[in-house]
């Protein structure tokens, strides 16, 4: 806005902001320039930034010492499942906190509430132990109530039963720890709440069943927060490391942010940069084109989660 | 608790509703959090055949272990010093943005991508920039300024570098909220006071920066919070917590001592101190907050 005439300030502001932008791109564009560089020119120091020509032998090179079709593919499934496990888990949630009265709803609201205080980082070993056996809480009590004798006789001869069940290695593990979300359900609880009553007691009075009423009113009036979470999750989704990275041992169940590092040279390597900066910009790519072509979306989200 | 006047009386429906969430927390949230303090509490051998209950001794023995009082001290130095680039930056930049109305958007998707990056791979890209053998400001500092610059053997350098790579990555998700809290105030407040014949600078110091006071708290806590826990991904991949444990921060720590160490009680009584951390920024964040949005529901 420009209230009075600052031709001064006026250059400020410009010269600042462009030089913000570059400030802000350079580590990109750098890469970028890497990327397109032969071993010999991207070790020459100081590196040229004129761009080469090796930007499709280096993605390839990349592509296949990292595996990173594989990775990509994992990364993909783990962020799409994370998104669409969270805005459902969520919408719902919402939905029960919101538009029922039973006695347990401040507990359950209590309950996803406290969980913004307990992020992966706090509780890395247990949660990896709980998802390393994921029945291993119910064994005592299995064993306590003698189930085993009881199935042995019915089926008529000794069983030992054990709930072995290991989510490490798998989708499953990879997404499920991360499906419960407290900003997700307070973002549409806030909604539903300013959805006006009237809509409500209208479809009670037409019959309509609480399933309806969502499916037919709430789920409508929810896409444009359902499109900005989805843009956040997404990105939340493909760049988690911690939990990825306890939870998987195996390379072909790696995503492709951690299987990254395995492209970085090290000390004793020649020093591959153009390699490792060309595998960066692939991994990067999906988000930040989600992030940009989905601006709107995305900043509403961002914005509107504060609340 | 805020409430509708109609809602359903269902009686099943709300507790099936809510169910895949609570089951989930109860998994994976709540059951693994209170292993974790119960594990602070015990010692047990490396083959975990036998586990003592042992009280405090984990605390204590935490609390009186120079590396660990060091790894607090590097975490409040790295969120700090992330807090202050990243904010500031920021909150310039945004000010900035807002008095070019008609590129706003412009600037907007120049100056937003970084958000979608991982910390891990921001890391990556600023070790490959600040490299001592390839880096192109390494190499700068060392040609014309003399500066014998590796962050890969000397702490203070690698510590700039972690600063750097999280910091820059944040700017983006502060610019965001700023450039939002700045277009959300009235403009006839500043315009009244440019009548006044207040100067620009003036108008941003007693009028723009006290209303955007919310959003600077809110960005305050969010930042300390991605510092505290995310930055794991730029430490793993970049430092691994050297040279000499100069980026050991409390996440990677307790990471390094529990999964890689193996040494349970000490990682859970880590844990602990980082949960009553989280429970005390989330606390104060809230009690902020509520008294902001009062208007609502």
């Amino acid at each position: 806005m420009m209230v009075e005439k600052t031709p001064v300030l006026d250059t400020f502001t410009y010269v600042s902001l462009i030089l913000g932008i570059v400030v802000v791109g350079f580590p990109i564009l750098y890469a970028l320039i890497a990327a397109t560089l032969s071993i010999e020119e991207v070790s020459r120091v100081p590196m040229s930034m004129i761009p080469g020509d090796q930007l499709f032998n280096n993605v390839s090179e990349a592509w296949n010492r990292g595996d990173l079709g594989t990775q990509l593919f994992n990364s993909f499934i783990m962020a799409s499942g994370i998104t669409i496990g969270k805005i459902v888990v969520s919408l719902f949630g919402a939905f029960s906190i919101v538009y029922f009265d039973y006695r347990l709803r401040s507990v359950a609201f209590a309950a996803v509430f406290c969980t913004l205080m307990l992020p992966v980082e706090v509780r890395i070993l247990p949660t990896y132990e709980m998802a390393a056996n994921l029945f291993g809480p119910l064994q005592p009590v299995w064993d306590a109530l003698r189930l085993d004798g009881i199935i042995s006789w019915f089926v008529g001869h000794d069983i030992e039963v054990n709930l072995d069940f290991s989510l490490l290695d798998s989708y499953a593990g990879l997404i499920l720890p991360l499906t419960a979300s407290a900003t997700c359900t307070f973002l549409f609880r806030q909604f539903f709440l300013t959805i006006p009553e009237e809509l409500c007691e209208a479809a009670k009075m037409d019959g309509a069943s609480p399933m309806t009423f969502f499916w037919k009113v709430l789920f409508p009036l929810s896409k444009t927060n359902i499109a900005a979470l989805v843009v956040i999750e997404f990105v939340y989704g493909w760049n988690q490391y911690l939990w990825p990275l306890l939870i998987t041992t195996n390379p072909k169940m790696t995503t492709a942010v951690i299987g990254l590092h395995h492209l970085l040279p090290s000390p004793e390597d020649p020093p591959d940069w153009h390699i490792a900066m060309a595998g960066a910009l692939i991994v990067m790519l999906p988000p930040v084109l989600v992030v940009l072509f989905m601006q709107r979306w995305f900043v509403k989200g961002l914005v509107e989660r504060e609340k | 608790m805020i409430r509708k006047r109609s809602y359903f009386k269902t009686r099943s429906l709300p507790y099936l509703l809510i169910l895949p969430q609570i089951l989930i927390t109860l998994t994976f949230f709540y059951w693994p959090a209170i292993q974790g303090v119960i594990t602070s509490f015990q010692v047990s051998d490396p083959f975990g055949f036998r586990t003592k209950f042992v009280w405090f001794d984990n605390y204590i023995a935490l609390f009186s272990d120079p590396l660990y009082l060091k790894s607090i001290a590097t975490t409040l130095f790295f969120s700090g010093s992330v807090a202050i680039v990243s904010i500031a930056f920021g909150l310039f930049l945004a000010s900035m943005a807002n008095r070019v109305l008609k590129l706003t958007t412009l600037t907007r998707t120049l100056l937003i991508w970084p958000y979608a990056i991982a910390p891990a791979i921001s890391g990556i890209l600023w070790l490959f920039l600040l490299h001592p053998s390839y880096g192109v400001v390494a190499i700068g500092l060392e040609n014309w300024f003399g500066i014998d610059w590796n962050p890969l053997l000397k702490s203070s350098n690698a510590m700039l570098m972690i600063v750097m790579a999280s910091a820059w990555k944040n700017i983006s998700y502060n610019f965001v909220f700023f450039l939002a809290g700045l277009q959300a105030i009235p403009k006839s407040l500043i315009e009244a006071a440019a009548i006044d014949g207040a100067s620009p600078f003036r108008r941003f110091w007693t009028i723009t920066f006290p209303l955007l006071s919310p959003t600077f708290f809110f960005v305050t806590v969010m930042t300390i919070i991605f510092s505290f826990f995310e930055s794991f991904g730029v430490i793993h991949a970049v430092t691994q917590g050297g040279p000499g444990g100069s980026t050991n921060i409390l996440v990677y720590k307790v990471y390094q001592d529990g999964f890689i160490g193996l040494n349970l009680g000490s990682s859970a009584a880590q844990s602990v101190v980082l949960m009553f951390m989280i429970i005390l920024i989330t606390v104060l964040q809230f009690k902020y907050v509520e008294r902001k949005v009062q208007y609502m529901g």
